[in-house]
């Protein structure tokens, strides 16, 4: 029962991930009817974001401290971060500390700006050309931002540690009644899945209780009727693209603690999402929410070592043996709906 | 010839004769001179040249004529390549049967992952081969360390079998041969300050590449090829007139498995070493680059995008720094910085970025790649001279 309720939360975070880019790409694949191959470096952007901030964050002046020696007795240099300055030790050792949440709020506008900026510079030119060519534009734009990014960061992966107050681990089983120290789950953890429960049932309240959300999924629908209303659906479905391409790099925030980002995290990521979004039915969002737990959950599953005893090699191939079952017996995915990117 | 109308068997004979002399035209400039790190004509690069040739055109077959966008050809030159290093480490050195057995296992192999995959279309079938090409990929990675080497891959040792060799004589190494000529001996020719190297190994790989050129060639031009057109431009509708296009779309994923397997054999047959991460799914990405890039659809199109990217990997990431320095030494000072700032992130390590902004922009500008991009300045100059009348019928349709 341990064992099954620690794989389950194991399987979480990696779940929230898969679950929140695959909701970003099933938001712009719902849309505008683009299969973006470039999301995967979106949520590598996000995940930079963070590590510009706290870089930014901990820029400093170095001044020469009289009170403190080195061995020699000369005065030590000392490193004085400008936000010191501006806010004092205290609340400047706490907003460094914080670097990471922090981050969510300079990611939101960048990368709702680098959203539209894709869409209306690039990916609206390819409405109308086959998915092939979108597909390859979005791959190349997204080997472009890669390598943009490894360009300035480096291709080592940069350890962007979580604030302290989420360091430790905390003892799930003593909790729920268990034995102590048998289920343990890292803080951080915790955090991300709440995190991307937040985010994931604010999208869909977004979509399901706002005015625009309404006009959004009208012209998911049926956009050319919505046009004929009058409704300027071109422009809403835009920002739904900034909105896909935020969720992506929140998702990359929230997962720089969990992994050290590094330039090709994007694609690694991307490929599985891709695989996640297709069985949960191209076109659905609570199909793609649900795949993503689900993988995440199977493939943590599937690493036990019990489970490796019998099947060696389970692990790696876990998810994609169930995408290419879903795929032949249920053509539609999970939850897919009828009408949308069928052969 | 062999049965080629007459325009392509001129292009076949160009293409022969172009592979042929890649050795002099790769080789432009004197050794030792400034300009000599743009020579592309040393045994390594043209081998990869041609091999990579292979894979495209195979890759083409599929995607150029059915439309089909497979993201998991790479499986198949990496099981083609284990396939010729098991022949080579059981039979013999002898780089023959290693090549037939690779196209054979990975005719086999992609038999397998065609006829699930190929029940889906679209997207769909993209994710299908990228799922099992990365399947193959975590396995040859970890469960099949007994069959593929695991990380460390697959090297011929002192200790293998290979039955039809004789045994060696003591120190001496098995080396992969042609009938007793070693694929790594080369004859170089020194002519003045140039340096001219012929390879035994890339000879062979290029005899290879005419003849898979060739049956290319033969493919688009049958009425099998035809027919795989049709089911591009229009699957549903051939359906509806009572045909089964499954036999024929899966003939056409057999055969260009069956070009990566062979490319994979070659591979190994030029340098005897197999590693999983050849089955990487950006080794897989990295052929749909090719063939875009050079033209989709068309005959020389993928050999052209190959030879491009290989170029581009090993010669444009060499460039460093101080080479810039030495090219813009003329500028002044503060000009020359600003020049070489501007350039150094698109070449040496960063040729990726110079790599993803060419293939963004001949997606967007000129789908039909360089092949389409040659026909339209040749049609600019043809109009220029003859005025008027080319006009009319200037547009002809990309192959």
């Amino acid at each position: 029962m341990e064992a099954i309720i620690l794989q389950v939360l194991n399987g979480l975070d990696k779940g929230s991930a898969y679950a929140l880019i695959a909701l970003g790409l099933t938001l712009i694949f719902g849309t505008l009817g683009v299969v973006n191959f470039a999301h995967g470096a979106l949520f590598m952007i996000g995940a930079f974001c963070a590590v510009t901030l706290s870089r930014i964050i901990s820029i400093s002046r170095t001044i020469i401290d009289d009170s403190q020696t080195d061995f020699l007795g000369n005065p030590l240099k000392v490193d004085v971060p400008y936000v010191y300055d501006w806010f004092g030790q205290a609340t400047g050792d706490v907003i460094i500390d914080w670097a990471v949440p922090l981050s969510i709020l300079f990611a939101i506008p960048i990368m709702v700006a680098i959203g539209v900026a894709i869409e209306r510079g690039l990916i609206k030119h390819f409405y109308k050309r086959p998915h092939a060519d979108q597909i390859l534009v979005t791959f190349g734009l997204a080997i472009v931002l890669q390598e943009i990014i490894k360009y300035f960061y480096g291709a080592n992966p940069i350890p962007t540690p979580a604030p302290d107050a989420f360091r430790g681990s905390f003892d799930f089983g003593a909790a729920f009644g268990f034995d102590p120290n048998v289920i343990i789950y890292p803080y951080w953890r915790l955090v991300y899945f709440s995190f991307a429960a937040v985010i994931i049932a604010s999208v869909f309240a977004f979509l399901q209780f706002t005015t625009f959300g309404m006009v959004v999924r009208a012209g998911m629908a049926d956009r050319e009727t919505v046009q004929l209303l009058g409704i300027n659906i071109d422009r809403r479905f835009t920002l739904m693209f900034g909105m896909a391409a935020a969720v992506a790099g929140l998702a990359g925030v929230m997962y720089t603690p969990i992994n050290s980002p590094n330039y090709h995290m994007g694609m690694d990521f991307l490929v599985l999402s891709f695989v996640v979004v297709v069985v949960g039915g191209m076109g659905s969002l609570p199909g793609a929410v649900l795949a993503g737990f689900l993988l995440g959950i199977l493939e943590s599953f599937a690493s036990m070592r019990e489970v490796l005893t019998i099947l060696p090699g389970l692990n790696q191939i876990i998810i994609y043996l169930v995408a290419i079952i879903i795929l032949l017996t249920r053509p539609r995915g999970l939850m897919g709906r009828k009408g949308v990117m069928e052969d | 010839m062999f049965g080629l109308e007459y325009k392509d068997s001129r292009m076949l004979i160009l293409v022969a004769i172009l592979v042929a002399l890649a050795p002099f035209m790769l080789n432009p400039f004197p050794e030792g001179s400034g300009m000599a790190q743009f020579n592309a004509g040393y045994p390594d690069l043209m081998q990869r040249f041609v091999i990579f040739g292979i894979f495209a055109i195979g890759f083409n077959i599929l995607f150029g004529l059915t439309g089909y966008l497979s993201f998991g050809h790479a499986a198949f030159l990496g099981v083609g390549s284990y396939a010729a290093m098991w022949m080579m480490k059981l039979l013999t050195m002898n780089v023959v049967p290693g090549i037939i057995f690779s196209v054979l296992v990975a005719g086999v192999f992609s038999l397998a992952v065609g006829w699930i995959s190929l029940r889906r279309s679209g997207i769909y079938f993209s994710i299908l081969t990228l799922a099992f090409a990365q399947m193959s990929y975590s396995l040859a990675y970890s469960v099949l360390t007994p069959i593929t080497g695991g990380e460390t891959g697959l090297q011929p040792k002192v200790t293998d079998p290979r039955i039809l060799d004789g045994s060696l004589a003591e120190g001496t190494i098995a080396k992969a041969n042609f009938f007793g000529l070693e694929m790594g001996s080369s004859f170089e020719l020194q002519l003045g300050s140039w340096l001219f190297t012929f390879n035994a190994g890339y000879y062979l790989a290029a005899v290879v590449m005419l003849i898979a050129f060739y049956i290319s060639i033969r493919i688009f031009r049958s009425p099998f090829g035809l027919m795989l057109r049709a089911v591009k431009s229009n699957q549903q509708r051939l359906n509806y007139t009572g045909l089964n296009t499954k036999p024929y779309t899966l003939a056409a994923f057999v055969i260009s498995g069956m070009y990566a397997g062979l490319a994979g054999g070659l591979m190994v047959a030029m340098d005897t070493q197999v590693g999983a991460e050849r089955m990487f799914w950006t080794a897989s990405g990295e052929v749909v680059l090719m063939t875009i890039l050079g033209g989709v659809g068309t005959l020389i199109g993928p050999v052209l995008g190959a030879s491009a990217i290989k170029y581009m990997e090993n010669i444009l990431s060499k460039i460093n720094s101080d080479i810039l320095h030495q090219w813009f030494a003329f500028l002044p000072d503060g000009l020359e910085e600003f020049v070489i700032t501007l350039i150094y992130p698109f070449i040496g390590k960063g040729w990726h970025l110079t790599l993803g902004l060419i293939f963004m922009a001949v997606v967007i500008f000129l789908p039909g790649g360089l092949v389409e991009g040659g026909q339209r300045i040749a049609n600019l100059f043809k109009r220029k001279m003859l005025g008027k009348d080319a006009r009319d019928n200037k547009s002809q349709p990309t192959e």
